[in-house]
């Protein structure tokens, strides 16, 4: 599902973000990313959705090489990956509903199917009812549940979690990070950024730490993150 | 994009007007500016140059002989002059023609009888000559220079014809026009392009969001365009309106004002003129409009 080869990113500043990168994310995975700030780890999410491209090394998502894509062609892949954001990134001029709409807006899915997709989508993350409230009125918990809502509407293959509790305390951090694991159950791979080493542990997923943007620990499902 | 994503790009595109209405209302503005100054120049110069076209079908040089030459040289001669370029007509007036004429305008049906007195003896014997007729103010010079060089030509009489300093004014306003207009132009693309640049830096976190989406470029790009040609057509049907509606009064006031030119000037119908300004006016400001949204997406959303 997503495989990166001698994977390293300098930026134009002469910054080197990531080193020698060799990952291998399964189909139907739920994979920690760990690491203290700087590490690389938003560098890296960069680099699976080609908001970058990597200064050397190959990256291939869904049997894509990333490298060979076209730009008129970029959009299918961005499809296939949802993503969600520490800072939720909802549109404060549209209401709940609209947010999740604007999704499928976006990719120009036929209209009349938009309305009960969103519903069903609201309904899954828990704010049916708040359809029509502003992303100003909600919590945190909230309004990141609303992201997850619109980066899972278009109903990708794999998401993409860049420290998606870093503004939420710990009840709310858990309903999240279980909203993702239901995600998960239905057979999206998901790729998590944190920095919440407790649920990290409690999970027991899989779990790869970055260092100075080298991979310096990578713990199977179901090991024991706090014993390493 | 998809062809059913237009209605939505098309709304998109008024609510980015809307967003960012001093910016949008300052293009339409200056593009009616333009548009104004443009209609201006078009009708002042196609009606000069149909003033000048009526005219010249009296543009018209006289040209007389040589004493005492014969009947079979004037003939040559005007067939060397109806050879000439642009000639549309050489009619001949003989000499005894020429003094009718002359007594007529001179004595009046009236005192006819005071000319009987040279009755025999014509005195403008002489006076036989050609009207020659030609269709282009311009040519005037060239052609009373031929004639003059023709063997047996006396004298080129030219009149002052005013149609040549209407030609002038003509294209002094046609300068002046082209200039402002250029210069307009140019405003009214840098106004454009910036207010679709503002929409866009409005719209940037919009933009990120729906590239990450998987939004195509040219359905994150129509919205602007659609602001573009939107803008552009605003900018042309308030000048066509202003236009439209002041046109038949500014002629009456001049035809009143300056009644003694009433003859010379004979103003183009409102409908004759705006067949062509209307077209010209949309495709102007539509192209602006089109080009600055262009400028505008080239800087700021190209695909990445
Ligand atoms: N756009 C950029 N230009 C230059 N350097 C950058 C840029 N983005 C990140 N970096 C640098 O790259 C390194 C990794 O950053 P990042 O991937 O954001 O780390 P993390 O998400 O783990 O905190 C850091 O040293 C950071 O300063
Ligand atoms: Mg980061």
């Amino acid at each position: 599902m997503i495989d990166l080869e001698n994977v390293s990113k300098t930026y134009s500043t002469g910054v080197p973000a990531l080193n020698d990168i060799n990952l291998h994310i399964d189909e139907g995975e739920f994979v920690f990313i760990v690491g203290v700030s700087g590490s690389g780890k938003s560098t890296l999410i960069k680099l699976l959705l080609k908001e970058l491209n990597p200064t050397s090394g190959k990256i291939v998502i869904n049997g894509k090489n990333l490298a060979k894509i076209k730009k008129n062609k970029l959009p299918y892949l961005r499809r296939d990956i949802g993503v969600v954001f520490q800072d939720f990134r909802l549109f404060e001029d549209r209401n709940v509903y609209e947010n999740v709409a604007f999704a499928q807006k976006a990719i120009e899915a036929p209209g009349k199917r938009i309305r009960s997709k969103v519903l069903a989508m609201l309904s899954m993350v828990g704010l049916l009812e708040k359809y029509k409230t502003n992303p100003k009125q909600l919590s945190g918990g909230e309004q990141q549940r609303v992201a997850i809502a619109r980066a899972l509407i278009n109903q990708p293959a794999i998401l993409l979690a860049d420290e998606p509790t870093g503004n939420l305390d710990e009840a709310n951090s858990w309903e999240i990070m279980k909203l993702l694991e239901n995600a998960n159950e239905q057979g999206t791979t998901v790729v998590v950024v944190t920095h919440n080493l407790e649920i990290v542990r409690a999970m027991r997923k899989r779990t790869i730490s970055i260092e100075n943007g080298r991979i310096v620990r990578d713990i199977e499902e179901g090991g024991n993150f706090y014993e390493i | 994009m998809k062809f059913k994503s237009l209605g939505y790009c098309f709304v998109q595109g008024l609510k980015n007007i809307g967003r960012n209405r001093i910016f949008s209302l300052a293009s339409v503005v200056t593009m009616s500016l333009c548009i104004f100054v443009l209609g201006l120049f078009y009708s002042i110069t196609t009606n000069v140059s149909f003033m000048v076209d009526q005219m010249s079908e009296s543009l018209c040089v006289k040209v007389f002989f040589e004493k005492g030459i014969a009947e079979e040289r004037i003939e040559s001669i005007g067939n060397s002059i109806n050879e000439y370029d642009g000639v549309t007509m050489v009619h001949f007036t003989s000499a005894d023609e020429a003094w009718e004429q002359y007594k007529l305008e001179y004595f009046g049906e009236e005192y006819m009888d005071l000319a009987d007195g040279y009755a025999d003896d014509n005195p403008l014997k002489d006076a036989a000559s050609y009207e020659v007729y030609f269709s282009n103010a311009d040519m005037q010079d060239d052609l009373v220079k031929y004639i003059s060089d023709i063997d047996g030509v006396r004298r080129v009489n030219s009149s002052e014809v005013t149609a040549d300093s209407l030609s002038e004014i003509s294209s002094l306003v046609s300068v002046v026009s082209i200039v402002v207009l250029v210069m307009l132009t140019a405003i009214a693309l840098f106004l454009i392009s910036n207010t679709i640049s503002i929409g866009i830096a409005v719209r940037d976190e919009e933009i990120k969001i729906m590239r990450l989406l998987g939004a195509h470029n040219t359905f994150i790009r129509a919205p602007f365009v659609v602001e573009g040609i939107v803008i552009g057509m605003a900018g042309a049907v308030i000048p066509v309106i202003i236009l439209y509606a002041v046109y038949g009064n500014v002629v009456n006031y001049i035809l009143t004002k300056f009644s003694f030119l009433s003859n010379i000037l004979s103003f183009m119908p409102v409908t004759e003129l705006f067949k062509v300004f209307v077209p010209m006016a949309l495709i102007l400001s539509i192209g602006l409009g089109l080009l600055g949204s262009f400028l505008s997406l080239n800087r700021h959303l190209k695909e990445k």
